[in-house]
């Protein structure tokens, strides 16, 4: 009986079982042990170089400056989409009429791909060129044009690449949000303007943010994960025929150009992404220990 | 409490959402005025809000550039966003239920192992994927660009999530009539758990036909390009015939409007029930 079971069990879980290994365990432990290999253009190279790799990326100032770009968007992306979702959600949330409508228009781009997103502000939008829409708006200030993507002191460029990812994500975050509020109890409310409190700040600083707070710890941690994926509007925003320009390069387009571009030094990207994968790693573990994630609510 | 000041609390919300309301459509905006301009409309030192004329020849156009091979990366995107959907609700809906439903003494070893891989974002396995799709002579090919994605545990999480939830009643009458796991689950559990397989579905589908890493990566030869692609080759091109572009762009994300306008429920059901609070 307890055999058949175990046989059940694999007949539905083992076609994915298997997958998953074969798709995410087995490039993982590959890579790893590529990252130990000198691996130019081969996927089995016989010349073992040890923790060279590693020690070459993590002195390389390319490397390093990726990582300390992804730290820099990070601390942009994250509280500003978390703000502006919010505050979507505050306001979709006490909307009388026309509330589906407002959810669907903030909701609307995540049907966007990154590529069209950043092609509109990359030639419509942000082009640089005085005819650019946001260039004609400067110009009835009597501002001159910015060249916004090729601008690096003051960091325009950081205005373009923000943008597009808020307008692409906050609609999503939103969502949560916009769940989160609906499941609060309305007598906390009801108890809350009985005891005085008047609408407003105080009844959402002492009810509705702590009663978000599950939501609010899903959405921080979605945020970081999705801020270290970043490739699609950096790659779409910033390369062109010329090639990527040295700055604003997130650890994953460092990554594409060192493993699969002109060298394809898979050894090199290999370490690279073991690396990373470590760091995303240990900061999900560490964000979700410290907002003690899954403590509450769970089953 | 002040009825005026209240009143005046309410005008200002409308106000600021039909402000970012506008701002959040301008851009889909953009994308239409733009793909049915000319070149010259585009580029006018003028900025104008509304085109002088319409051109929808401009998509007929798009279609007959040899130069391009948009027609071929659109049914690329089309066979691998239908294949990856199907591939990954069968999959994953097969294991979640199998976890939630079939007592197995290591099954919380097994589950845990898949938990487990969703701390290494995909992104980060690309170039490791890269390594073994390669090796496997898959470069360039659909199976490169479809095979290696059908393995969700986000999927399987949300399904075991909700088979975990799923009345027993339903299974116990199927086994009482003599089904067992196999037939009870396509003729029990599936017809009852649409929602689910809407919801993971749609997400998944949107998620396919917007992927830009690794179509970018695997996808070297034109032939297998995906729509976004091909787009993105466009974008970093030296020359660039900027209606075109966008008609493109426009033509690119109409299937995922309808799709996510018809499904927007399920999404938002989806989303919510994703377990991730």
């Amino acid at each position: 009986m307890r055999r058949r079971r175990a046989l059940w069990f694999w007949v539905f879980v083992g076609p994915f079982a298997a997958g998953l290994a074969l798709f995410t365990y087995v490039p993982l432990l590959w890579s790893v042990g590529l990252s130990f290999f000198d691996a130019h253009n081969t996927v089995t190279p016989t010349d073992f170089v040890g923790l060279d790799n590693y020690t070459a990326m993590l002195k390389d100032g390319a490397f390093t400056g990726s990582l300390r770009t992804f730290l820099v968007f990070t601390a942009f992306i994250v509280p500003v989409t978390f703000a502006l979702s919010l505050a979507l959600a505050l306001m979709v949330n006490r909307v009388r009429r026309a509330q589906a409508f407002f959810r669907s228009v903030f909701f609307l781009p995540a049907a966007c791909s990154y590529v069209v997103a950043a092609l509109i502000w990359k030639m419509s939008i942000f082009n640089g060129v005085r005819f650019g829409l946001a260039n004609t708006l400067l110009g009835l200030f009597g501002t001159d044009s910015v060249a916004w993507l090729s601008t690096t002191h003051p960091p325009w460029y950081w205005l373009v690449i923000v943008t597009v990812r808020l307008w692409l994500q906050a609609g999503f975050y939103m969502i949560l949000f916009l769940a989160g509020l609906q499941r609060i109890d309305p007598v906390l409310y009801e108890a809350a303007a009985v005891d005085g409190a008047r609408p407003g700040w105080t009844v959402l600083r002492h009810i509705t943010l702590p009663q978000l707070r599950a939501t609010s710890v899903a959405v921080l941690l979605l945020l970081v994960i999705n801020a270290f994926q970043a490739f699609d509007e950096f790659y779409n925003l910033l390369s062109d025929a010329r090639g990527y320009p040295p700055y604003a390069r997130p650890p994953l387009v460092y990554l594409y150009y060192t493993a699969l571009g002109q060298g394809q030094n898979l050894g090199l990207g290999s370490a690279g992404a073991v690396i990373l994968a470590l760091i995303i790693a240990i900061v999900t573990v560490g964000q979700a220990r410290w907002l003690r994630l899954g403590k509450s609510g769970e089953e | 409490m002040d009825d005026g000041l209240v009143r005046a609390g309410r005008a200002l919300r409308a106000v600021v959402l039909v402000v970012l309301a506008l701002l959040f459509l301008i851009p889909f905006y953009l994308l239409v005025r733009n793909g049915l301009s000319s070149e010259q409309d585009i580029t006018s030192p003028e900025w104008a809000f509304f085109p002088r004329e319409l051109r929808w020849g401009n998509v007929r156009e798009l279609f007959d550039d040899p130069s391009v091979p948009f027609a071929r990366s659109l049914l690329n995107s089309a066979l691998i966003a239908v294949a990856t959907t199907l591939g990954t609700l069968l999959l994953a809906s097969l294991a979640g239920y199998g976890l939630a439903r079939i007592p197995y003494r290591h099954a919380n070893k097994v589950f845990y192992g898949i938990l487990g891989t969703l701390l290494v974002p995909a992104a980060v396995t690309f170039v490791p994927t890269f390594v073994l799709v390669s090796s496997l002579g898959w470069v360039s090919t659909l199976r490169g660009l479809i095979v290696p994605t059908l393995f969700s545990a986000f999927a399987c999480f949300v399904f075991r999530q909700y088979f975990l939830g799923f009345p027993r009643e339903l299974e116990d009458a199927a086994q009482v009539d003599g089904l067992g796991h196999w037939r009870t689950y396509w003729l029990v559990v599936v017809p009852n758990a649409r929602p689910v397989f809407a919801a993971v579905g749609t997400i998944v589908f949107l998620g396919a036909w917007n992927s830009f890493l690794w179509p970018l990566v695997i996808g070297q030869d034109q032939n297998a390009w995906t729509v976004q692609v091909a787009l993105s080759s466009f974008t970093t091109a030296q020359v660039v015939r900027l209606h075109e572009l966008f008609i493109a762009a426009g033509v690119s994300i109409l299937p995922l409007l309808v799709v996510f306008l018809c499904f927007q429920r399920w999404i938002v059901a989806g989303v919510e029930r994703s377990g991730i609070d």
